[in-house]
């Protein structure tokens, strides 16, 4: 197979794609839907990536995860809206928007004041939610079953249909996020990342940067939301809070920000390993995830993004 | 092409910081073409003028024009973008990335519109990008990782990427410290080179006198945030009061 | 009238000591090892675990009720003493020098890891400690009806926060660790030992945390999930006072002291709620809090 063909991204993307989507059939229910919640999860790591290229770190995407899921779930019980696809792509835009709004307010902050900045907007957002009682308050409420194009699958094939349908949108949003890391603006918000004085002196504006970087972060995270939501068949406050931040951060530690499959990878063993230990060690799953990530941070400080790169630059230098 | 253009014009600069007089009643005009050197001892207001010009520091009073537009109240990036860049004396690069991925970054700062699905590494994006890498002698070090580099190559860089974008002035700020003796020549002399290309105005600060005899024409010599000599260099280097206050000799 | 404004006043006096109290450590922490210590949290479920053991071993050795309160001053050391060499020395030092951001990640490690460790070692259950609670009765004020212990809490609060005032800025070990907040690298060139003192700064922090656990302990249903609340609170309190200063610990659990407990008095529904509204003001309007800490200014 001829290397260059081997390098391009949309080949790879499609080529990883199919794979899942035949792999989806021959493996059991449970996984599709773990698979499937790990690309709800992973997407907001992506958002998180995104950032990080930019040189900072959300602790609050709980906050977009939060406004995508209640979107997702709002159509659904309010406008009768149950389309999967165009539920994620409306909450994708929507969460986009409110980033979009937000950004400036946040996007003047660097390190750790941009970190609890964020933090605090998901918990403000959260204080708001367990409140309102029409929204189920503290409960949350039931989503409807998902449609796709008008038809409403049978409950054997339901999850993996919404499996392939979010295999299909993620890809690509991989893809369209792919190409912008490699492009001119992507390497400049890497350098932004590195020293965002000079940036500033070649005369780029990091403040542009960093919106647009939220923009994108909160766009991926409302889908993820919307995702999780919908797969769950329910949404709660719980989404925005501190702690379920704590899960995407752990995500893009993990992962790093080299590579785009390795945060899929990543919120996958994320949700294994919940699953696995929630069923035989219950009282340890937060043990095992605190730990996993000291290790990750001590033994992995690049993520396991760097390992994938460090294989396809092999590939490169052939 | 005129040599009468007012490029830079600075009148009646004040800045103090508490009990520190940094610039006092600065004024100066740099035309285009002109290769000027500031002198002083540290703290003498070089720095401070340097940080004013480039829109770091806002002075208390007083103003900076250039090509006649009043450019006193904005910031850095505003200021680049209008035509004037800088280096730093110690290199501001951006260290895990190779000297041509740092080279893209500033040519890619200096274009007004991006693709985002164009790869930054893209053959229109390398033709440039070759031209000043040959120009500062760096075609060797082109996809090492600027961490390693030796410091020369590192100050190099930092001058070429000031330079991506063609300004119309460039301030280098002690372009040859931290260099040993033997290779401040060969630095200042490929520097000299490639900013000789375009008839480009350079204003740049140095402590060395050989090296301002050298590379400029003009010299202006700052004590305790004042203006004490302003003229061709010979003249200036010989003053009494420059003798005493910044060079030295007897 | 009067009645419900002092209510009010007192509530909020107390709760603000509460906060003050368990936002102390938190605050010092930062300003002298700039770590925002997520872990604190699970520091305090420690001392009020601890105190929840070691009190009712204390009164069946038939002591005088009054030592109690030294039984928990106790549990609040051994935390404390147990916790710092593993987390300071063992992980954390590690990263000084590193992104803030990173040793945050760290912080929120070892807070998971906490929080499960509460459950190995204690289970599931709540454990009650109420006695020392009744050891100092009861006041009345005309209508008003306040424990003692409860309104001790507030002198507890101004004598932990005078006395690490007056440390700092009176003594010389206390200048020694301002030196180390303002310039950590000329200190150590200066000849002060920067990881002895980061290691104190933390061991105070730590016990800080665990003493506001011990003294919570009788307050409460000492259980799982008593640290969440503790995190998002002091995190409140932080904010808004600003991080690694102590004055500002203090204006920010007055705030947040008095709103909670005008909102309990006049508008119930938006008590919880009040808190975050607090910290989103602060946020529009002054996102690094009310004060800096101590900060050189750098030219």
């Amino acid at each position: 197979m001829p290397l260059k063909l081997l390098n391009n991204v949309i080949f790879q993307s499609i080529f990883l794609m199919s794979l899942l989507i035949v792999v989806g059939v021959f493996i059991p229910n449970w996984l599709v839907f773990v698979i499937t919640k790990a690309i709800a999860y992973g997407l907001v790591g992506l958002g998180i990536i995104t950032l990080m290229r930019g040189g900072l770190v959300s602790f609050g995407q709980g906050f977009v995860f939060g406004i995508g899921g209640y979107t997702a779930g709002l159509l659904g019980t309010q406008a009768g809206l149950t389309d999967a696809m165009l539920l994620l792509f409306i909450s994708f835009l929507f969460t986009g928007f409110i980033g979009l709004i937000i950004a400036p307010l946040l996007a003047r902050y660097r390190d750790i004041f941009f970190a609890m900045l964020s933090l605090a907007c998901s918990m403000v957002l959260y204080g708001i939610l367990i409140k309102i009682d029409a929204i189920g308050g503290s409960d949350g409420f039931v989503l409807p079953e998902s449609t796709y194009f008008g038809i409403s699958p049978s409950p054997e094939y339901a999850d993996y249909i919404l499996y392939v349908v979010s295999i299909l949108m993620t890809g690509v949003v991989s893809i369209l996020l792919r190409y912008y890391y490699n492009s001119t603006p992507g390497l400049i918000a890497l350098a932004v990342r590195e020293n965002e004085l000079r940036v500033e002196y070649l005369g780029s504006s990091a403040f542009n940067v960093t919106v647009l970087n939220f923009t994108i972060a909160a766009g991926l995270g409302g889908m993820g939301g919307a995702l999780n939501g919908i797969a769950l068949g329910h949404i709660d406050p719980e989404f925005t809070y501190w702690t379920t931040s704590g899960e995407f951060v752990f995500i893009s530690i993990l992962a790093g920000y080299l590579s785009v499959p390795a945060v899929f990878l990543a919120a996958l063993l994320l949700e294994l390993v919940r699953s696995f230990s929630g069923r035989y060690f219950p009282d340890t799953w937060q043990l095992i995830l605190g730990v996993f990530l000291i290790l990750s941070i001590i033994f992995i400080p690049s993520g396991i993004g760097s390992f994938f790169k460090q294989f396809f630059d092999k590939f490169k230098n052939k | 092409m005129s040599k009468n253009i007012n490029l830079l014009r600075v009148e009646g600069i004040n800045k103090t910081f508490g009990a520190v007089v940094a610039a006092k009643d600065i004024n100066m005009t740099i035309q285009k073409g002109e290769r000027v050197s500031l002198i002083g001892s540290n703290g003498a207001g070089k720095t401070t003028f340097m940080n004013m010009v480039t829109g770091y520091l806002k002075p208390d009073t007083g103003s900076i024009f250039l090509k006649n537009e009043n450019i006193t109240s904005l910031n850095p990036r505003v200021i680049t973008q209008k035509g004037i860049s800088r280096s730093f004396q110690i290199p501001q690069i951006f260290e895990p990335m190779s000297t041509w991925e740092n080279l893209l970054v500033a040519l890619g700062t200096s274009q007004k519109n991006h693709s985002y699905f164009k790869n930054a590494r893209s053959k229109e994006n390398a033709d440039y990008i070759n031209e000043i890498l040959s120009r500062f002698s760096l075609d060797e070090f082109a996809h090492r990782q600027v961490s390693e580099l030796p410091g020369g190559v590192r100050k190099l860089l930092d001058i070429a990427m000031a330079l991506v974008r063609k300004p119309d002035i460039l301030l280098l700020d002690e372009p040859t410290s931290g260099v040993g003796a033997k290779e401040k020549y060969p630095l200042m002399d490929t520097i000299a080179k490639a900013l000789s290309v375009e008839n480009l105005t350079v204003i740049f600060v140095e402590h060395d006198m050989d090296i301002v005899q050298n590379y400029s024409e003009r010299v202006i010599a700052f004590y305790q945030g004042e203006i004490i000599a302003d003229g061709k260099c010979d003249k200036v280097l010989k003053d009494e009061n420059v003798q005493e206050f910044v060079t030295g000799k007897t | 009238m009067i009645d419900e404004i002092l209510t009010i006043i007192l509530d909020g006096a107390i709760y603000a000591s509460w906060l003050f109290i368990v936002a102390l450590g938190l605050t010092f922490v930062f300003g002298v090892l700039k770590i925002l210590n997520i872990a604190h949290g699970g520091i305090y479920a420690l001392g009020a675990y601890s105190t929840a053991t070691l009190v009712p071993i204390f009164y069946s050795l038939g002591m005088p009720d009054q030592l109690v309160i030294l039984t928990m001053l106790v549990s609040a050391l051994a935390v404390a003493i147990v916790i710092t060499p593993i987390m300071e020395r063992g992980i954390l030092r590690r990263f000084y020098g590193q992104d803030e951001v990173l040793i945050v990640l760290v912080t929120y490690a070892i807070y998971l890891v906490l929080e499960d460790v509460q459950k190995l070692i204690w289970g599931m259950n709540s454990l009650y400690v109420y006695e020392p609670r009744e050891l100092l009765g009861a006041l009345e004020l005309g209508s008003l009806y306040y424990v003692g212990y409860d309104l001790a809490l507030i002198g507890l609060a101004i004598f932990c926060g005078l006395l690490l005032w007056l440390v700092l800025n009176k003594t010389k070990s206390g200048k020694i660790v301002l030196a180390v907040i303002h310039n950590p690298e000329i200190s150590g060139c200066m000849g002060v030992n920067i990881n002895k003192v980061y290691l104190a700064a933390f061991f105070v922090g730590a016990f800080l945390a665990a003493l506001a656990g011990s003294f919570t302990a009788p307050l409460i249903s000492v259980q799982v999930g008593i640290s969440v609340a503790v995190v998002i609170e002091s995190f409140a309190v932080v904010i808004i006072g600003g991080l690694g200063s102590i004055p500002g610990a203090v204006i920010g659990a007055l705030i947040i002291g008095m709103a909670r407990a005008a909102c309990v008095h006049k508008l119930p529904e938006a008590e919880i709620f009040i808190m975050y509204f607090c910290m989103a003001g602060m946020l529009i309007f002054r996102p690094k809090g009310l004060f800096q800490g101590t900060q050189a200014r750098k030219i």
